[in-house]
């Protein structure tokens, strides 16, 4: 079943703010002219959570570019979704001590297109015009703020960009150029867009490739949003531009690795399961390193910087992982 | 405050400046932490390093100077070069699979030249990246001594991989 079949539970429009409010399960959404409030109910208590409106947005945007992703995506130490693959699971509390101890948390799975569905009506409803949650702050201001003033659908729209062998190949994923809209980004000025030089002997022309992937990069209009440009197997490149902060911090059910390519990104590590802090993980440019699979992170990146992440696709991971057959790191191999 | 001015950081072999981890709870071998360009300022030419892996999977470190010898895979690779001027000669196996059969992964050197037809060349900056394809043998070429290169190889772990984590690594 599609996200777009589903039935979303909404209600009216309110008079006060402009803004629906929805219910997915046991969990309610709301918003106003600043915050965003998660209710849920526990030992018969009524508990609820309150966001910022635009931590909220950011994380659910990439919650429904990236299909939940692989793991959990912590939209902070409270609420979050964690990837069943076919259904995900919503949680408040879960993963905070001092909800979870008194037993006040609350964890619900869904059928992953009802999720999508509520989260992209809730994006669609809330998204005010000229407010882009893809963007930096310093790109798309504060238009986020107030009653609800229109709409933008082409933001929060865009699809995630997956090739199936490497962009520009015959029949593959386009290359970002000027003519096709994407144009470098501010912060990537500074960047050569020059191309290879690719000379393919007749009959090759389409096996013989190459181009400027950190032009590519340079080109990105999103912020935290991976693409996949190049497949070994099941060992996909996914690079992607940062800047501000990762909106979720993000607790992986496999090994992750980043490669930083440009510029430096800091990473606060926590505990996985308890949150507590564990590391501060600098990342500067041509530096390697795994997230393994035992935390959570989240990125802080000053000015906007280009970050390989590299993820195995293989699908039998987490419940390897779950099992215990594989390690949370490499340190025994050294 | 709109943000007007920016420089982008990229590291290179003369200029790299390597991160860092403060630890609060936690141990630094968990991240497996290394600098690409401080593992090709080490390396001899096109040693392949392994600076990353996941299963079957590595990321391999390359320091191109001078001419390589030939490799060819059973499945597709995509070098990335990180710094430096890089040329690659791309050849069409005639019989890649007596070299590289299937079940074979990671980069197979070859015993002297390729028997194929030529399939082009590559002429290779920072931040490009080649589609290395199955069935093809190719090699690199840095030919300026003042543009050593470094490469990174998305790839399998092969015969040719060389692990030394503790050598590359924070401990």
């Amino acid at each position: 079943m599609a996200a777009s079949e589903v039935e979303v539970s909404a209600s009216p429009v309110s008079n006060e703010t402009g803004y629906r409010s929805f219910e997915l399960g046991e969990f309610g959404f709301a918003r106003d002219e600043y915050f965003v409030y998660i209710s849920w109910t526990a030992k018969g208590q009524k508990l609820s959570h309150t966001m910022s409106a635009d931590a909220f947005l950011r994380a659910t945007m990439r919650c429904v570019a990236w299909g939940f992703f692989y793991g959990w995506l912590n939209f902070d130490d409270i609420f979050g979704t964690q990837q069943l693959y076919g259904r995900v699971k919503f949680y408040a509390g879960r993963f905070s001590p001092a909800f979870h101890d008194q037993g006040l948390d609350h964890e619900e799975i869904f059928e992953t297109p009802r999720a999508m569905a509520t989260f992209k009506e809730m994006l669609a409803d809330w998204t005010n015009d000229g407010y882009d949650p893809f963007a930096a702050p310093d790109e798309t201001g504060l238009s986020w703020i107030g009653k609800k003033n229109g709409s933008n659908e082409e933001a929060i729209g865009r699809e995630r960009e997956v090739c199936r062998r490497m962009p520009g190949l015959p029949g593959d994923a386009p290359l970002r150029t000027d003519e096709s809209g994407r144009p470098v980004n501010r912060a990537f000025a500074d960047v050569p867009q020059d191309q290879p030089e690719v000379h393919a002997e007749p009959g090759f022309e389409g096996e013989v490739h190459a181009h400027n992937l950190f032009g590519y990069l340079s080109r990105s209009d999103v912020t935290w949003n991976p693409s996949v440009s190049s497949i070994v197997k099941q060992s996909l490149f996914c690079p992607t531009t940062e800047e501000y902060i990762l909106p979720v911090k993000h607790g992986n059910d496999r090994m992750e690795w980043f490669i930083q390519l440009s510029d430096q990104i800091d990473w606060e590590i926590e505990d996985k399961e308890t949150g507590r802090p564990r590391a501060k993980v600098i990342m500067k440019a041509g530096d390697v390193s795994i997230m393994p699979a035992d935390i959570r992170h989240q990125g802080f990146s000053k000015k906007r910087s280009m970050l390989l992440v590299w993820e195995n696709g293989n699908p039998d991971l987490p419940a390897m992982y779950e099992k215990g057959e594989l390690p949370v790191n490499l340190s025994g191999e050294f | 405050m709109a943000m007007t001015e920016f420089q982008t950081v990229f590291g290179s072999l003369k200029n790299y400046e390597k991160g860092d981890i403060e630890i609060i709870d936690d141990d630094k071998k968990n991240y497996t932490f290394s600098n690409v360009f401080e593992i090709a300022s080490k390396s001899a030419p096109y040693e392949r390093v392994v600076v990353g892996k996941n299963l079957e999977y590595v990321l391999e470190t390359i320091r191109a100077e001078g001419t390589s010898d030939w490799y060819t895979t059973s499945h597709d690779e995509f070098a990335l070069v990180m710094d430096g001027y890089v040329e690659l000669d791309l050849v069409k196996l005639d019989n890649p699979e007596t070299i590289a059969p299937p079940e074979k992964e990671g980069a197979v050197k070859l015993k002297g030249d390729p028997e194929g037809k030529k399939m082009g060349l590559i002429k290779m900056k920072r931040g490009h990246q080649a589609l290395l394809p199955v069935g093809a043998a190719y090699r690199f070429r840095a030919p300026d001594s003042d543009a050593v290169g470094v490469i990174l190889m998305q790839t399998c772990k092969g015969e040719e991989s060389i692990e030394k984590w503790a050598e590359i690594c924070y401990t």
